[in-house]
């Protein structure tokens, strides 16, 4: 198993490194460079500049700047964003937990949803209840988030009012009223509609998953042996047929992070959430490349770290899965 | 009595329209295909702006209301379904020939081209996509190339640039496992050709799969578009797209909540179309299809 672990970390070394190359170049190759912004102030001269470029090692061969980014990049300096002239680890430490948050209960409202779905629907296919679920996760898969999360913002917040005071049933912008920040209670009614947003789609697309992994492990001997023993039907369901249909489901969330971190981004830029997705998208704005490249890099090795986690999840919970 | 010989495609063709779901999306994506065809019959400019005439509601003169400069929401629609459905098929059929290249030369040829072909795929399949869509989107806008200033193009590239890894995984599985069969050996015994036995031998049992899969990411790429527009990182104005239409929609939900219902249901519609049409090729296709076991 720690060699297993060791190996695939091993293994998405070069996988990093590719990333890492590409992003350099791209960053690099933009027109004028990281110091577009300077050469455009009429303030700073040219010699200024390039005492700058000197300084920053810009007339260095690329593979030694290379070199020098990645080694900043280890050490765990992302560089300092041009538009707030903070560090961008700081910007993005602040960020992340918000986004995880978010995700994270989004996750969590899924897997409540989706497992009875699932199992429902594999218990009794092709019944009416099957046949009707499998209309709403198509309809589920095909809602684009973003109109998904506008419409809500129209119903609930445009639209609807209470009655008794006029305001709107839920908030639509960031985590917390002014001056209650903290409280559990104001931050779970924020996150009603964004969480709501995000987890009608992924709720479509797992329980469709979970109803055909289902479906094929019903029909093994080992669940007509707990039948046969008399055991009730949701412990035959439940505790006997889903703790190995679910097994494919850890891999294909690991394989779906990213498209998780995009209705993420989606969610978080309509909701105004002060996540990673948000940051990003108001440094994408500005065109503030040490955040842009921050950011992906977090976000690719959290991804990478996720994948490996998964794959050793799926080791955990089935023994069959030898490491060698 | 000798029976009719039913050709294959025939066969595929049946079984397709008796899943009546399907039958219907080729009809609603036809319908639009054609009504995008004939936008230029409406009355009214996509672009052209009359101020005067803004938040007008739904109704006989405009079906589906203004916006905030006075333009003709249907009209701005139908022009948009040009761009949705241009980058939905442009940006899959470019996708997929990448993918089907890699997948092959990786399935079939193994060894070391394999292990460096899919730790490509890999890293690309590990690369947060939205973040770098967005990324690559305005770096390559700001390059000083002429072809790179249509930004329907540069749409087009950057999607079929990170989802060209699903076809290859999909083509590189089912090589691995016809290029063990006995035809392939039989072909390499006469004499074939590596390119002779991959594109002539292989790659025809591979078409059902591919054009399910194919489904599938048309429709992830409208959605894909339309955020980015809505984004603002993706087709640029003035080009009516779906997705800039709702971003537009979305500055005025106050004043003409109405306007953000007409593109989401649109982008909707098709991308359901698109999928009921990928259930249905599954269902034509299934007895053919491949399982690597």
């Amino acid at each position: 198993m720690r060699t297993y672990a060791l190996r695939r970390i091993a293994q998405s070394i070069p996988i990093l490194f590719i990333i890492s190359v590409m992003l350099f170049f791209m960053v690099r190759s933009a027109p004028g460079g990281p110091l577009t912004a300077a050469r455009r102030n009429p303030n700073i001269s040219k010699e200024q500049i390039q005492a700058l470029e000197e300084k920053l090692g810009l007339n260095d061969p690329l593979p030694v700047q290379y070199g020098r980014w990645l080694h900043d990049m280890l050490s765990g300096n992302l560089g300092d964003s041009i538009k707030f002239h903070r560090p961008v680890n700081e910007m993005i430490a602040e960020r992340i937990p918000n986004t995880l948050l978010l995700v994270g209960i989004s996750f969590l409202v899924t897997l409540i949803a989706a497992i009875p779905i699932g199992v429902w629907s594999a218990r009794k296919p092709y019944s009416k209840f099957d046949y009707s679920m499998t209309t709403v996760t198509f309809i589920g898969q095909s809602i684009p988030v973003y109109w998904l999360g506008l419409g809500l913002i129209i119903i609930f917040y445009v639209t609807i009012k209470n009655p008794v005071t006029g305001n709107p049933f839920f908030p639509v912008g960031g985590m917390n009223t002014q001056g209650r920040s903290g409280d559990v209670l104001d931050l779970l009614w924020h996150l009603a509609l964004p969480v709501t947003a995000l987890s009608l789609g992924w709720i479509a697309w797992y329980s469709r998953f979970l109803r055909s992994s289902m479906l094929d492990v019903l029909h093994e001997d080992y669940v007509r042996t707990a039948r046969a023993k008399g055991a009730a039907d949701n412990v035959v369901y439940y505790k006997h047929a889903l703790r190995n249909a679910i097994l494919p489901l850890v891999t294909l969330i690991a394989l779906d992070l990213p498209s998780l971190f995009a209705g993420a981004l989606f969610v978080e830029t309509i909701f105004s959430w002060p996540g990673m997705g948000r940051l990003f998208w108001d440094a994408a704005k500005g065109r503030d490349y040490p955040v842009l490249l921050g950011v992906v890099m977090i976000t690719a090795v959290l991804i990478i770290v996720c994948n490996i986690l998964a794959d050793l999840a799926y080791g955990w919970l089935n023994p069959q899965v030898k490491y060698d | 009595m000798i029976e009719r010989e039913q050709s294959m495609g025939w066969l595929i063709t049946r079984r397709f329209f008796k899943h009546k779901l399907a039958g219907i999306a080729i009809g609603v994506l036809a319908i639009l295909v054609f009504a995008s065809a004939l936008a230029f019959v409406a009355p009214y400019s996509p672009t052209d702006q009359e101020p005067t005439n803004s938040f007008q509601k739904p109704g006989i003169q405009h079906w589906f209301g203004t916006d905030e400069l006075g333009r003709d929401i249907f009209t701005r629609i139908l022009y948009g379904s040009r761009v949705s459905l241009t980058v939905g098929l442009l940006s899959t059929f470019l996708s997929i020939a990448v993918g089907v290249i890699v997948g092959a030369l990786s399935g079939y040829f193994g060894g070391w081209i394999d292990t460096i072909l899919m730790r490509i795929t890999d890293a690309f399949l590990t690369l947060p996509t939205i973040f770098v869509l967005i990324l690559l989107a305005g770096f390559l806008r700001e390059q000083q190339v002429p072809w790179l200033q249509n930004s329907v193009l540069v749409v087009i590239i950057i999607i079929a640039a990170l989802s060209w890894m699903w076809p290859a995984r999909l083509v590189r599985g089912l090589f691995l496992v016809l290029r063990e069969r006995e035809f392939i050996t039989a072909t390499r015994a006469l004499g074939g050709s590596h390119l002779r036995i991959i594109v002539q031998h292989i790659l025809p049992n591979c078409i059902g799969p591919i054009l399910v899969s194919g489904t599938l990411q048309m429709a992830s790429a409208i959605i894909t578009e339309s955020g980015l527009s809505y984004l603002g990182f993706g087709v640029q104005p003035p080009t009516p797209t779906w997705g800039s239409i709702l971003s537009t929609a979305q500055n005025q939900v106050f004043r003409a909540p109405w306007i953000a219902f007409y593109p989401g249901l649109m982008i909707f519609i098709t991308v359901m179309a698109i999928n009921y049409i990928g259930d249905g090729l599954r269902d034509a296709f299934d007895p053919y299809v491949i399982h690597a076991d």
